[in-house]
């Protein structure tokens, strides 16, 4: 007999739910949905190419954004403006890489995603300053920042970092020596995978075992008693979380420009930023867990992709089924109430 | 020169009145204490709609759906937020990925892969004799379809709602206190659950007026972050009626700007006249939020002693 905690109860429950959530909406579209959902399935597990080029490819961004949501949100920070911050870091990442290009690999690779994780925090942090000094809402000012980031790029790619045929909307490749190792030969996967693995271990151990990790989760348990009874000075733990998440979510955007792209466009983000609130409440906002839920869902889309090409039906689809984990995860949960009410 | 200001001035008009219209509805669902980001859910579900009830019945047909589309959007989030008492921010971003997707999955299955072009009839602009002829002024003030219209409408009979009745005081009390309207009587509860449907409905309204005053057709997510910007137009506008017209001009007058700025042929980056009422939300808020405005229990769940 398994037993399984009841903090994870809704978890496994959603996503139990899911294959039958797509079941439904198949056959409520009207599509066949045995060869749908056959190609969902190879199209995530049914080979090495599946698993090595779509599914872990696609989850790396999710496991780097999603940790940045889990992590503001243990803090109370409501950050839906992962997006954006991960738009500035892969913009940051491509003019850093481009720039640096002459260096040797270590040394440019470092330069590259550093300026990722920093753009994403120096982006997030506008939002946390405007917080504890002017009382913004995070939540409108991080949406804010979102729509700007998208402009910013958007002009970016039109001017200063355009090719130089100017002709296409987008960077010059990046030079190899920003190009993040592949892992295995003959597959997309690279090497951001393994270090967004390794962040989730570090940001559970900072979580679980440092002082700064425990304000952390006070700050997001109550703050007021956080600095009454703990004594805990909150503006600089809310101002630190910020950065973090933001920082983390840079990253995801710098992984993607120096791992999958090698450029700098667009519609660089199919909406990471958002899916990544669903990867971060189905792992329940545990950095260890971000890693199964981000897998969860690199499959979902890498899956989804793959029953657009193979059984025609949309892979917008993937979208219907996040939200509703989402929901149903809410709806599980809702016996439990915490924060502050009016 | 004054034709293109007589252009762009219709034109900043013609685009600010969808975004008004929603931002009206998320005007009331905020004074009432809900921060709804189920708002773009509720617009490209309108957006829909009045594609589906356009090819059924016409523009009337096509607003009636597009009303419903938006309302069955904020139910959802009702639901969520009010009976579960989920994080509205969460449940809002949740319920708008769960109408983005449904709508392209539905705009697929109903109306082909390709998603053809199907074009929809359009209102009418409705001219005012005489004043349309005004010079630069008068074409963007008396030759708009009615959705222009109702911008201004709208924005009276709101201020009339919020200062002047009964119903409006309970909004406000509901928004500001909601035990000490308990304690008057009104149901916090139920004035969030009315405030969040009137949201949904102007939403779908808004999506709606996208489609029928406006493009003509559906896309996939044609939205665009709309329901996002009518949030940042009711922060600009400080949570008034009369502020939140202003601000819905003002963000129809930015996105405009770009099509002067190549037409004049200057090359200044168009982005930045984008991004520009954004930013300059931002400020207002840094600049503001310590004195007046947003009402004091926006974003909070309502307690038990409130419900």
């Amino acid at each position: 007999m398994v037993t399984v905690p009841s903090r994870w109860l809704p978890s496994v429950i959603a996503a139990l739910l899911v294959p039958l959530l797509v079941w439904l909406v198949l056959a409520g579209g009207g599509y066949d949905s045995s060869k749908a959902l056959s190609a969902l399935w190879n199209g995530a597990f049914g080979s090495a190419y599946a698993v090595l080029s779509a599914t872990l490819v696609r989850a790396t961004p999710l496991l780097l954004v999603g940790l940045a949501v889990a992590i503001a949100f243990r803090a109370g920070v409501l950050n839906i403006g992962a997006e954006g911050q991960l738009l500035m870091g892969a913009a940051a990442a491509t003019a850093a890489g481009l720039a640096v290009s002459g260096l040797p690999r270590l040394m440019a690779l470092s330069i590259a995603l550093l300026a990722g994780g920093c753009a994403g925090a120096a982006w997030a942090g506008l939002a946390g300053w405007l917080r504890v000094r002017f009382g913004v809402l995070e939540v409108i000012s991080t949406l804010m920042l979102n729509f700007i980031a998208t402009y910013v790029v958007s002009w970016l790619v039109r001017g200063p970092l355009q090719e130089p045929t100017r002709i296409y909307p987008q960077t010059s490749e990046l030079p190899p020596a920003v190009q993040l190792p592949i892992l295995v030969p003959g597959y997309r996967v690279h090497l951001g995978f393994v270090l967004a693995v390794l962040l989730c271990v570090a940001v559970w151990s900072f979580l679980a075992h440092t002082a700064a990790g425990f304000r952390v989760r006070a700050v997001g348990a109550g703050r007021s008693a956080a600095e009454n009874a703990g004594g805990i000075r909150t503006t600089r733990t809310l101002l630190m979380v910020f950065v973090a998440s933001g920082a983390l979510a840079g990253l995801g955007g710098a992984g993607e420009v120096t791992g999958v792209t090698f450029a700098l466009y667009e519609g660089i983000s199919p909406g990471y930023g958002y899916s990544a609130i669903a990867v971060a409440l189905l792992a329940r906002l545990h950095p260890l867990a971000v890693i199964l839920s981000a897998l969860f869902f690199g499959a979902l889309e890498a899956g989804a992709a793959a029953m657009q090409r193979d059984a025609n039906v949309p892979s917008v689809l993937a979208a219907v089924i996040e939200a509703l984990v989402v929901l149903g995860i809410l709806a599980i949960d809702h016996t439990r109430h915490r924060g502050r009410s009016a | 020169m004054s034709i293109d200001a007589t252009e762009f001035l219709q034109a900043s008009v013609r685009t600010a009145a969808p975004l008004a219209l929603a931002a009206y509805g998320e005007l009331i669902a905020e004074r009432a204490g809900v921060i709804n980001l189920a708002l773009e859910g509720a617009m490209i579900s309108g957006a829909f709609g009045a594609l589906v009830g356009a090819g059924f019945g016409g523009i009337g047909a096509g607003f009636a759906v597009a009303v419903l589309a938006g309302f069955a959007a904020s139910l959802v989030m009702a639901v969520v937020v009010l009976w579960l008492r989920a994080d509205a921010v969460i449940a809002g971003t949740a319920v708008t990925l769960l109408a983005l997707g449904l709508t392209g999955t539905l705009y697929r299955a109903l109306y082909g892969a390709q998603g053809a072009a199907l074009s929809v009839p359009t209102l009418a602009p409705v001219v005012v004799p005489g004043l349309s002829r005004i010079p630069i002024l008068g074409r963007a003030l008396f030759e708009q379809s009615v959705v222009a219209y109702a911008l201004y409408g709208i924005a009276a009979v709101l201020w009339w709602f919020l200062k002047r009745t009964h119903a409006g005081l309970a909004l406000r009390a509901t928004g500001e206190r909601p035990a000490a309207a308990r304690a008057a009587g009104v149901s916090p509860l139920h004035v969030r659950l009315l405030a969040l449907c009137f949201d949904g409905a102007m939403g779908g309204l808004a999506g709606g007026a996208l489609v029928l005053a406006q493009v003509g057709t559906f896309a996939e997510g044609m939205s665009a972050g709309r329901g996002f910007i009518a949030i940042a137009i009711v922060v600009l506008g400080r949570w008034t009626p009369t502020g939140v017209a202003g601000a819905a001009l003002l963000f129809g007058a930015a996105s405009q700007l770009q099509y002067v700025f190549q037409s004049l042929g200057w090359s200044a980056p168009y982005q930045l006249f984008l991004m520009l009422p954004y930013a300059l939300t931002l400020l207002v808020l840094a600049a503001t939020q310590r004195r007046v405005m947003a009402p004091a229990s926006l974003g909070l769940p309502l307690s038990d002693d409130a419900r």
